[in-house]
């Protein structure tokens, strides 16, 4: 399955957004998540199934003005 | 003055991008005593620790957050980034942006009342970066806005107040809510020009963070603040066309002979 994290490919096993971040090194990272557009709370995860296409945004703080 | 219910004895508020190391931005934050900085949210690979690094400096300040949309051109990313920023950084404070264009910066107000209204009504509480438009602000006040940042100029232009006469008629058109000029300023003459008028705080990064010496502009900035508040309560003169003599005429010695 193909998705794209801040846009760039990535080739996984299907799996949930959850698993793929650890997969991805984010565990334990603080970092807020959006998927196709839509912001996916820390809880909910663990229950979004990925599907081939998606689109992850993963942020993190940063300086800011 | 509060924010949201929020009493702050600092009327500045300052960013916290672009400066030379993060020490130097620590000890500029110290010294401008601000109680409240801006941050941001971007990407980040697994691999990285940037944003991490960073937060925990931060966290280490003891001041409060306020977390910004900047980059967003439409109100649905401006929304999006918002949920992803109360998550992230623990507040329901979103400095709202929503840029129409990159190269003025100016903000879309027809977008930004838009984030605005969705997002109070979700529980955020909202500090829109807007101009000095009174019926945008009119429609922000309406979709429940408890402050208001007009700009002094575009952001990061350093021109100072661009339209004082629009910010002053903006303090005598929303007397009860507080008003931060945000962006565009460039020394602290500015700021104290703000203050001068009525304005509740100043928001600013740049002046601080790309001057020659960050910290002592910190310092300088939260002086002049100070100083304009305190001229501002002192109700200052209003300019005159003809010259008025400080000095007493009256009981002058006849000397003309």
């Amino acid at each position: 399955m193909r998705i794209f994290v801040n846009g760039d490919q990535h080739d996984i096993e299907p799996a949930t957004l959850a698993l793929a971040l650890d997969a991805l090194g984010y565990g334990g990272k603080k970092i807020a998540t959006a998927v196709n557009g839509r912001f996916v709370a820390a809880p909910a995860r663990p229950k979004v199934e990925l599907n081939d296409g998606d689109k992850i945004e993963v942020v993190a703080p940063m300086q800011g003005g | 003055m509060s924010f949201y219910g929020v009493e702050l004895s600092s009327r500045l508020l300052l960013g916290t991008a672009r400066y030379p190391s993060p020490k130097v931005l620590v000890d500029a934050i110290k010294a401008s005593e601000a109680q409240v900085v801006t941050v941001s949210l971007r990407r980040e690979a697994g691999s990285e620790r940037s944003g991490q690094g960073f937060w925990s400096i931060i966290r280490s300040l003891g001041v409060r957050v306020l977390p910004n949309t900047a980059g967003c051109h439409t109100a649905k990313e401006a929304v999006t980034t918002a949920h992803m920023a109360r998550e992230l950084f623990d507040t329901p404070w979103i400095k709202l942006e929503v840029i129409r264009d990159d190269e003025t910066l100016q903000p879309d107000v027809f977008g930004l009342v838009e984030a605005a209204k969705v997002l109070n009504e979700d529980g955020f509480e909202v500090f829109p970066y807007t101009t000095e438009d009174l019926s945008v602000a009119d429609r922000l006040v309406e979709a429940g806005c408890r402050v208001l940042m007009p700009w002094g100029a575009p952001i990061g232009s350093a021109r100072g107040l661009n339209n004082a006469y629009g910010l002053k008629a903006m303090r005598a058109h929303f007397p009860d809510i507080p008003l931060v000029v945000d962006a565009g300023l460039g020394v602290p003459s500015h700021a104290a020009a703000a203050m001068e008028l009525g304005y509740d705080a100043v928001l600013l990064n740049t002046a601080v963070a790309e001057a020659g010496d960050p910290v002592a502009m910190a310092k300088a900035f939260a002086l002049a603040i100070e100083a304009g508040r305190m001229a501002f309560a002192a109700r200052p003169l209003e300019p005159r066309d003809m010259a008025a003599p400080s000095t007493p005429v009256f009981g002058m010695a006849a000397l003309g002979g």
